[in-house]
């Protein structure tokens, strides 16, 4: 038994004799006994932390895709970049991490103003001037953008390209069980987006990723032109890392950007928490989901940070708001901030760079073995997608038997027929090289694949 | 009160050097300063455009911030110093449970045999994060009487909206998607949002003069085009709803399910179960109940659970322990599909695990029973100072009112809940419930001692005394903090959202 309670036995009787009660079971009195649990939780005893800390080394152990055993060379929107020591020590300040929602400016200034820091960073690599102070991840910041998007037209249906990461094609179509949204999914072809087989009439949205999600590199100007001739919004989902050296979705045309921000400061972490990245055009502000920082003064003339267009929000407009959004990923926004800071203006088109350049390397080395054949004959930023000839997800558990995690099935991210990929999924892998990547373990990937498809 | 020692809760000490604003990071860059440094790679330095298209180049360059490490970790260092916490002291929000998060549970988690694995790793290469994920899973199920759950929701909200999502499709496979969703005049801003996204509308029930929901109204708002209702129980003004199961009688007599909204589900823990009230779906705010840090407003996890019958449309894949031991990821057969991009906010339900396995069933009962004495001691301490809007033994929280302040001395809630960041507290929640005028929602958490609580009680009693003598300053509070009084409505007028915005 252990637990976090100040309470002494003489404290408790002291505070139930002043309640004028004599056990704690009266204060739970008026509790029908219906409903009562009579015999407590079905749970084992408590424990002290130092074998709760034993408990938990059999979860860590089991998890042998963890970093002292392999390496990352997966991605599919979640990158195994560099995250120094300083921004984990300074994100991981309990002043940032025990905080509640900055209810209160006059004593939440830090983290209005990092906030306030981030939204700036995310309107610059966004090329819109409207962001928000952060979604849950990119796949909800998805949901939200169509929702902003239904609300500036009216209309239902969503065009949405296969190469938007599958996930999120997912996510869109269980909320839309409920808004009514209709999906539409434009195929691929040579991994680019085949706009010309879609009839756009009516679209609310036109969404494209940028790159997609095999890595292409597409011209957004066709899909931004159908939007326009369609007087839908266009959505332009895009790997902020490659904001660093690539045009920006405002520079597409986008009228909204929608974003993972898990490349700036956040672990692996199995998949959360994440960071939804989200920034529109003045147009939509009064449609901005979540919460938003801005600067004012306060009764003393002071320069001051709040949360402010606070009138969109639910706890205020209630069944006619347009986003449910209360608690976000505040503490990854902080994490974003404090790492692009590290970065600077140098680093960050450092770290663009250096994941292209990994990932060509690799490329080149890849498609030199037989059978291994590029899924697009398109350009690429730092991800890119090959046909293996052998089964990509029992290709992937013999690379790790030598140490190296080579990548993501395609046919794992996608459930069921997807139209981003032309012929057999299965023997898809998606690899992708970060900055961390030496060209040692680049080299050593290209043998241990090369041993596992048998050459 | 006999016991003397000085309270452990209070930030009135806490340092503050000085009152001027922290310039933006922004402000401190110098055009080639830099903090980065990179491994050594080895890899061909191509020039980028060899490789990339011209087409895709930003000719611009996406100007960030150049500092110092020094500068950097200088300013983040001060701006962490303009933030209030659970860790400098007392929070009592009332429904955001703020109470005390154990370091243990943010470190266990943080081990980078969790946290440094890639979430699209074959299951056959993440066994231990499967089987933390299904072993939570069973304990949330155990913790709230349910059959199963999803950990995918990112938060509370989503929480609700899968839940709504779930009863659309339970209904829809009925053959009727029904059209209403019955929620309380009390209930949290987030519900009726969740209820419009989910595709439903909105009746609201009007409580009664016990705060509590007015069977009677209820009965006459039902019908079979009812698809449910949300209920968080103990409600928001901290009672517990003591008519449940005539309640939960009536909406499934017309076919309606259950929705229990969670946030205040850490008042009944190991004595009540929402399975057992006749719930068929509950949201967990893990960073509440289960103590995860808000990290300034979040992440938090809103895992929804639910009853047998709804258990073929949960989200997925979901981690499952299969009988050989080993675990994989299933999708539930006619599942409504995903809702987060991932498995949830994996690193939150780690803790929130590590936490429970710390308390076990009795620790966890505890908790619940020290909030409970923990608020109704506060709630009856202030009664001739800030009485509480229905005087009887409240749940984990204590809903009380300024209106007697308000009428002799033109004090609002507002006002005292400014004075008491003087006193060294958090404030309470203000103006929530919207049914209570000068609403002040209290909720002290197990994790606060009594000394805390007198603390609280005494700055509260100064903040009456000062109403009396000079009203006007009260109006003006705070003045110690790092800033006073903001201009909201300027703010809005003119909205500067980035530092590109603003005029410097």
């Amino acid at each position: 038994m252990a637990d976090y309670l100040p309470h002494t036995p003489a404290e408790i009787d002291e505070m139930l004799a002043f309640l004028g009660m004599d056990s704690l079971e009266q204060l739970f009195a008026h509790i029908p006994p219906a409903v009562r649990l009579t015999q407590g939780l079905d749970l084992p005893e408590g424990m002290s932390e130092p074998d709760v800390a034993a408990l938990f080394t059999n979860y860590t152990s089991a998890n042998r895709a963890k970093a002292s055993e392999m390496t990352c060379f997966a991605g599919a929107g979640v990158y195994d970049h560099e995250v120094p020591a300083v921004v984990k020590m300074l994100a991981g300040r309990s002043e940032f991490v025990t905080a509640y929602t900055p209810y209160q400016p006059e004593v939440a200034q830090g983290v209005l103003q990092a906030i306030f820091e981030y939204q700036t960073l995310i309107a610059r690599l966004s090329g819109l001037p409207i962001p928000n102070a952060s979604l849950y991840d990119a796949a909800t910041g998805l949901v939200e953008a169509l929702n902003m998007a239904h609300g500036a037209t009216t209309r239902q249906k969503m065009v949405i390209s296969s190469g938007v990461h599958p996930h999120w094609r997912e996510v869109a179509k269980t909320f839309a069980r409920g808004t009514g949204h209709e999906i539409v999914e434009v195929p691929l072809k040579d991994g680019v987006t085949d706009w010309g087989s879609v009839d756009a009439t009516n679209a609310a949205a036109i969404v494209a990723s940028y790159p997609n999600y095999l890595g292409v590199l597409e011209d957004m100007s066709e899909a931004k032109t159908l939007a326009v001739a369609n007087d839908a919004l266009f959505v332009v989902g895009a790997d902020p890392v490659a904001a660093g050296v690539l045009k920006t979705a405002g520079q597409w045309g986008a009228d909204i950007f929608v974003g993972e921000g898990q490349p700036f400061g956040t672990p692996l972490a199995y998949g959360g928490p994440f960071l939804g990245l989200f920034a529109c055009t003045t147009e939509q502000t009064r449609r901005l989901p979540g919460r938003i920082v801005g600067e004012t003064v306060d009764s003393n003339n002071r320069r001051s940070f709040v949360t402010t267009l606070r009138a969109r929000e639910q706890d205020i407009r209630r069944e006619k708001a347009t986003s449910n959004v209360c608690t976000n990923q505040t503490l990854m926004a902080v994490t974003a901030a404090i790492q692009l800071g590290w970065l600077g203006t140098q680093g960050l088109r450092e770290v663009a760079t250096r994941c292209a350049q990994g990932a060509h390397y690799l490329f080149d080395e890849l498609v030199k073995i037989d059978g291994v054949q590029a899924v697009s004959t398109q350009p690429f930023f730092r991800e890119f997608a090959v046909h293996l000839g052998h089964d990509a997800s029992a290709v992937l558990l013999t690379m790790a038997n030598d140490g190296v995690l080579g990548g993501v099935s395609v046919a794992a991210l996608t459930s069921g027929p997807d139209l981003s990929i032309e012929g057999d999924v299965n023997d898809v892998l998606l690899v992708t090289v970060t900055e961390r990547r030496t060209k040692d373990e680049i080299d050593r990937y290209v043998e241990v694949l090369r041993k596992a498809v048998g050459q | 009160m006999s016991n003397r020692a000085l309270s452990g809760g209070r930030a009135a000490s806490a340092p503050l050097m000085g009152h001027e604003t922290e310039p933006t990071i922004f402000e401190m860059s110098v055009p080639g300063r830099s903090a980065y440094q990179l491994r050594t790679t080895g890899v061909p330095a191509t020039a980028l455009a060899d490789l990339i298209p011209a087409a895709h180049l930003n000719g611009d360059v996406v100007n960030i911030a150049e500092v110092s490490e020094r500068d950097l970790v200088a300013h983040f260092t001060r701006l962490s110093h303009r933030q209030f916490s659970v860790d400098l002291g007392m929070y009592p929000l009332g429904s955001c449970t703020m109470k005390y998060n154990p370091k243990f549970c943010d470190a266990v988690a943080n081990d980078p045999g969790l946290n440094s694995v890639h979430p699209g790793s074959p299951a056959q290469l993440t066994q231990g994060w499967l089987e933390l994920l299904a072993t939570l899973e069973e304990k949330l199920c155990a913790v709230t009487g349910m059959a199963a759950a999803t950990l995918q929701p990112a938060a509370g909200a989503a929480g609700e909206l899968t839940g709504l999502l779930l009863m659309r499709a339970f209904h829809s496979a009925n053959g009727d998607p029904r059209r209403r969703i019955l929620i309380p005049d009390s209930a949290h801003g987030t519900n009726p949002a969740s209820v419009t996204l989910g595709g439903y509308e909105v009746t609201t029930v009007p409580s009664n003069d016990r705060g509590l929901v007015d069977l009677e109204k209820l009965k006459a708002s039902l019908g079979p085009d009812v698809a449910g209702i949300m209920l968080t129980n103990p409600n928001t003004l901290g009672l517990f709803e003591e008519e449940i199961t005539e309640i939960a009688a009536a909406v499934h007599e017309v076919g309606g399910l259950l929705y229990y909204d969670g946030a205040n589900l850490n008042a009944i823990l190991g004595t009540v179960r929402p399975g057992d009230m006749g719930f068929d779906i509950v949201h967990m705010n893990l960073h509440k109940t289960f103590a995860t840090p808000h990290g300034g407003g979040g992440p938090g996890a809103g895992p929804v659970a639910v009853s047998q019958r709804l258990v073929e449309f949960l989200p997925g894949p979901k981690a499952t322990r299969l009988d050989d031991g080993t675990f994989a990821w299933v999708k539930p057969p006619r599942s409504i599909g995903r809702v987060h991009g991932w498995h949830g906010n994996a690193m939150v339900l780690a803790r929130a695990l590590a936490y429970i396995d710390v308390h076990g069933g009795d620790g966890l009962t505890r908790v619940a029973k020290y909030a409970v004495l923990n608020a109704n001691w506060l709630r009856h301490r202030l009664h001739a100072t800030l009485p509480a809007a229905y005087d009887r033994v409240c749940m984990h929280e204590c809903v009380l009112t300024a209106t007697p302040l308000k009428n002799a001395y033109g004090v609002r809630g507002l006002d005292v809940a400014k004075a008491l960041l003087e006193e060294g507290f958090h404030s309470p929640t203000v103006y929530f419930p919207l049914i209570v005028e000068e609403a002040l929602m209290f909720e002290p958490t197990e994790t606060e001692s009594l000394q805390t609580l007198e603390a609280l009680a005494e700055a509260i009693e100064r903040i009456a005394q000062r109403a009396i003598d000079d009203p006007d300053a009260l109006h003006r509070a705070p003045q110690t903090t790092p800033v006073s009084r903001v201009d909201e409505a300027r703010a809005a007028r003119h909205l500067i959202p980035t530092e590109d915005a603003a005029s410097r």
